[in-house]
C-alpha cells in the first residue's frame, strides 16, 4: 500500500488478492470494502529494490553483465555467458527454474535488445526467446505498453486508433514527432534493435579482478590477444598469493560507446594457468565485437576455490599426466556443457542402463563391465522391431527381416535372459526378455531380444550390431 | 607421451602400432599402423553405416595403445561394453557427443593439436580432401594416431588423405561343433596404403586383449584368403 497524493492506494498485489479481484492502483478503502480482513502491509519501495539488487547480484552466476530495472526487473546480458549454461534456452529454464525454488514467481524471455526482451518477458504466455532479428515480428502485434511508452502518450495514440506497435512502426516518422515527442519513437527503435540502449550493469563485486583501461582505443584481434594474455598473468599472480583458483572467469570489454562486451570461460578444474586462461579465452575472442573500439578491458575470477602450488604439482603430475584438464576445457567451450564424459559400468542387467556417464575428468576406478558376456558394438536404442520366424517356440528365430530385408539365420547362441527391476516400475517386475546373438548368411552378427515367452505373444527386437 | 605406448616397433624411425598378426604387419610398411598420422576405416555389409564392426576393429587396436582417448561421435550408439570387451577399458575413453557431424572433425583436430592423447577417433560419413589434410598435419605434429570411421549408407571414398584405409565386413564363421556360435570371423582389406598394396585378410574378430588371429584354418596359408565380401550397400 502506498500514498498517492491524497489518496492510499495498492502498490502491489499478490496471486490470492489478484484472484480476488484486487489490483494495484486501486485504493485501500475500495479493496477492504471488497475483501473482508485484508492484510495490508505498508510499501517499502527502498526494501525492494534493495532486494532487487541482492537478486541481480545472484544473477552474476549467469552473466558478468547484470542491470535492474526497477521495480520489477532484472536484465541479464547472455551473449557471451550462454553457452557456459548449455545454450539461452536450458539458462532461461535454468533461471526460472531456480527462481521458483526460491519461492519467487518470475518471467524471463531472451531477444536480440533489452527491450524486446522486456516486452516478451511479460506476456501472458510461453515462447520466450525471440530468435535472432526477429523482434520485429514478434512486437508488430503486441499492444503498445510493451514499449515502456509513457501511459498519456499511450492513451493519446489510442484516440488515434494506433493500439499495436506494428501501427507505430507504420507512422511517418516526422510529423508523428513533431505532434508526440522523441520518447515513443526511441523506444520503438531500441526494441528494433536500431538505437542502442545503454544499460546501467551492476559493477560486480570485484574481489579477484584486474582491469586494464586504454588511452587509445583498442580494437584489433592482436591487441585484444595481446590484452588478455596480460590480465591472465595479473590475475594468476593475484590469485597465487592467495592460494585460490578460478572455475568460473568473466572477460568485461568496455567500448567507447559504452556497450560493454563480455565473454565467459569455465574450467573443470580450479585453475590459474595464465597460458591455460589465455588458451580458453581466445577462442571466444572472435565474438567480440570491439564497434568504435575499447577503452578498457577487466578479468575476473568468479568462482574460486583454494589452491595451492602443492595441489597444483599433484594435478600435473599425478592425476593428469597428459594434461587432460586443459583439452576438457577447450574442447566444452567448442562444444558446451555435458557434451564431454566418459562411460562407467552400472551393475544393471538391462543393456541400455548399463552404461552411466560420468564427468571427464572424473577419477578411473578400474571398474567395467563383467567380462565373458559378449556384448555389441553398437547399441540400437531404442530397439528396433523385427519380425521373425521361430520354428520352435522359444528358440532362436530361423530367420527376420528387419528395415526391409530378410535375413536367414544360420547360427544362434542364448537365450541370455534379463530381468526387469522390479523396484523401478510395477510394470517391469514381471518383465524379462531373452537376448539371442545371432549369425545370418553373411555372417553379420546381430543381438535380438524377445520381449515374453512365445506362446504369450512376445515380439522381437533388434538391439544391437557387431559382435567380437 | 611416447615412452608409454606399448606396441611400438620403431622401425625405420616411425613409431607404429603392431595388430599382432604377423601377416598383416609384415605387410605394412614400418610393421604396423604408423602413429602421428590419419586413417580411414569402413564397413561393408548390410548394417554399413552403423560402422559396429569398424568401431570394433578400431576399438581393438586401441586396446594396443597405451594411454587415453578421444572419441568423437555425433551419435550416441557406441556401446561401450562393446568396446571393453575388445580390450579398450572405459577409463581410457573421453567421449566428445557433437550435436552436428560437422563438429566432429574441428573437434579430432583440437584433440589431435593437443597431444596428450594416444588417439582420436572420429565417426563422421564424408571426409573431404581439405579436412583429411588438417587432420593428417595435426597428427603428424603431436604423433597422435587420428582414426576416421566412415559411416556410410552406400559410396565410394573420396579422395583423401589417409595414410591408410581399411574395410572392415562380417565373414561367415566356421559352423560350430556344438549349439552356440563360434568366434565371429571378419575380412579385413586394406584398401589403399601408401607404400603397400592392397590386400586383404580373413580373421577371427579381436579377443578381449584386442588381438585379431588369423583364422585357425588358415593360419598355415602364406596368402590371403578369397575374398568372399557380400555386396556392399
Amino acid at each position: 500500500m502506498a500514498q498517492d497524493g491524497p489518496r492510499r492506494v495498492l502498490a502491489a498485489v499478490d496471486r490470492a488478492a489478484w484472484g480476488l479481484g484486487l489490483r494495484p492502483g486501486m485504493s485501500a478503502a475500495e479493496a477492504q470494502s471488497r475483501v473482508a480482513g485484508l492484510v495490508v502491509v505498508e510499501a517499502a519501495p527502498e526494501d525492494d529494490l534493495a532486494g532487487l539488487a541482492r537478486l541481480a547480484d545472484w544473477c552474476l552466476a549467469y552473466s558478468p553483465l547484470v542491470a535492474l530495472d526497477p521495480p520489477l526487473g532484472l536484465w541479464i546480458e547472455s551473449a557471451g555467458a550462454a553457452h557456459l549454461h548449455g545454450g539461452e534456452a536450458r539458462l532461461l529454464a535454468d533461471l526460472c527454474r531456480r527462481l521458483r525454488a526460491g519461492g519467487l514467481a518470475a518471467r524471463a524471455a531472451v531477444a536480440d535488445t533489452p527491450g524486446a526482451a522486456w516486452a516478451v518477458a511479460r506476456l501472458p504466455r510461453a515462447g520466450r526467446i525471440v530468435a535472432p532479428g526477429r523482434q520485429g515480428a514478434v512486437l508488430a502485434e503486441l499492444p503498445l505498453w510493451v514499449l515502456r511508452v509513457e501511459a498519456g502518450t499511450v492513451a493519446r495514440l489510442h484516440q488515434l486508433g494506433i493500439e499495436r506497435v506494428g501501427q507505430l512502426a507504420a507512422q511517418p516518422r516526422a510529423p508523428f514527432r513533431l505532434r508526440f515527442g522523441e520518447g515513443a519513437l526511441r523506444r520503438l527503435d531500441q526494441a528494433l534493435g536500431h538505437a542502442p540502449e545503454p544499460l546501467a550493469y551492476r559493477a560486480p563485486p570485484e574481489t579477484h579482478a584486474v582491469r586494464l583501461a586504454f588511452p587509445e582505443p583498442i580494437g584489433a584481434p592482436e591487441t585484444l590477444a595481446r590484452v588478455v594474455a596480460r590480465l591472465s598473468e595479473a590475475l594468476a599472480q593475484d590469485l597465487e598469493r592467495r592460494a585460490l583458483g578460478g572455475r568460473r572467469f568473466d572477460l568485461v570489454f568496455v567500448r567507447v560507446d559504452g556497450a560493454p562486451q563480455a565473454v565467459s570461460v569455465g574450467t573443470a578444474r580450479p585453475s590459474r594457468d595464465p597460458r591455460h586462461l589465455a588458451g580458453l579465452f581466445a577462442e571466444r575472442l572472435s565474438l567480440v565485437d570491439p564497434g568504435h573500439g575499447i577503452d578498457e578491458a577487466r578479468l575476473a575470477a568468479v568462482r574460486v576455490e583454494p589452491l595451492d602450488a602443492r595441489q597444483i604439482a599433484a594435478l600435473a603430475d599425478d592425476t593428469d599426466p597428459d594434461g587432460m584438464a586443459l583439452l576438457v576445457d577447450r574442447l566444452a567451450l567448442r562444444l558446451g556443457p555435458g557434451r564431454l564424459f566418459r562411460a562407467a559400468p552400472v551393475e544393471s542387467e538391462w543393456p541400455e542402463r548399463a552404461v552411466r556417464r560420468v564427468a571427464p575428468l572424473a577419477p578411473a576406478t578400474g571398474a567395467s563391465w563383467p567380462a565373458g558376456l559378449p556384448r555389441p558394438g553398437r547399441l540400437i536404442d531404442p530397439p528396433e522391431p523385427v519380425v521373425a520366424l521361430a520354428a520352435v517356440p522359444d528358440a532362436p528365430p530361423g530367420a527376420f527381416t528387419w528395415r526391409g530385408a530378410r535375413r536367414r539365420v544360420v547360427a544362434a547362441d542364448g537365450p541370455e535372459r534379463v530381468f526387469g527391476e522390479w523396484w523401478r516400475s510395477d510394470a517391469e517386475a514381471s518383465a524379462f526378455r531373452d537376448y539371442y546373438r545371432v549369425e545370418d548368411e553373411s555372417g553379420a552378427r546381430y543381438w535380438l531380444f524377445r520381449d515374453a515367452p512365445a506362446a504369450e505373444g512376445g515380439r522381437w527386437w533388434l538391439h544391437g550390431l557387431g559382435e567380437a | 607421451m611416447r615412452e608409454r605406448i606399448g606396441g611400438l616397433a620403431p622401425e625405420r624411425g616411425r613409431p607404429v602400432v603392431a595388430f599382432g598378426v604377423d601377416a598383416i604387419d609384415d605387410h605394412l610398411p614400418g610393421g604396423g599402423l604408423r602413429l602421428g598420422a590419419l586413417h580411414e576405416v569402413a564397413e561393408a555389409g548390410p548394417a554399413a553405416e552403423h560402422a559396429a564392426l569398424a568401431a570394433l576393429f578400431v576399438g581393438g587396436l586401441l586396446a594396443r595403445l597405451a594411454g587415453p582417448v578421444l572419441w568423437c561421435l555425433p551419435g550416441r550408439d557406441l556401446f561401450a561394453p562393446g568396446l571393453a570387451a575388445v580390450g579398450l577399458h572405459p577409463d581410457r575413453v573421453l567421449y566428445a557427443e557433437t550435436r552436428r557431424e560437422t563438429e566432429v572433425l574441428p573437434t579430432m583436430e583440437e584433440g589431435l593439436r593437443h597431444g596428450g592423447v594416444a588417439a582420436v577417433i572420429g565417426e563422421v560419413a564424408r571426409l573431404g580432401l581439405t579436412p583429411s589434410r588438417r587432420l593428417q598435419l595435426a597428427a603428424e605434429a603431436t604423433g597422435s594416431l587420428a582414426v576416421v570411421i566412415r559411416r556410410w549408407r552406400r559410396g565410394s571414398p573420396e579422395p583423401g588423405a589417409a595414410l591408410t584405409r581399411w574395410q572392415v565386413v562380417a565373414a561367415p564363421a566356421p559352423p560350430p561343433s556344438a549349439p552356440g556360435l563360434t568366434r565371429a570371423r571378419w575380412t579385413v582389406e586394406l584398401v589403399r596404403a601408401r607404400g603397400a598394396e592392397p590386400r586383404s585378410w580373413l580373421v577371427e574378430a579381436p579377443d578381449a586383449q584386442g588381438r585379431l588371429r588369423l583364422s585357425a584354418d588358415l593360419a598355415d596359408r602364406p596368402l590371403a584368403a578369397p575374398q568372399r565380401r557380400a555386396a556392399a550397400g
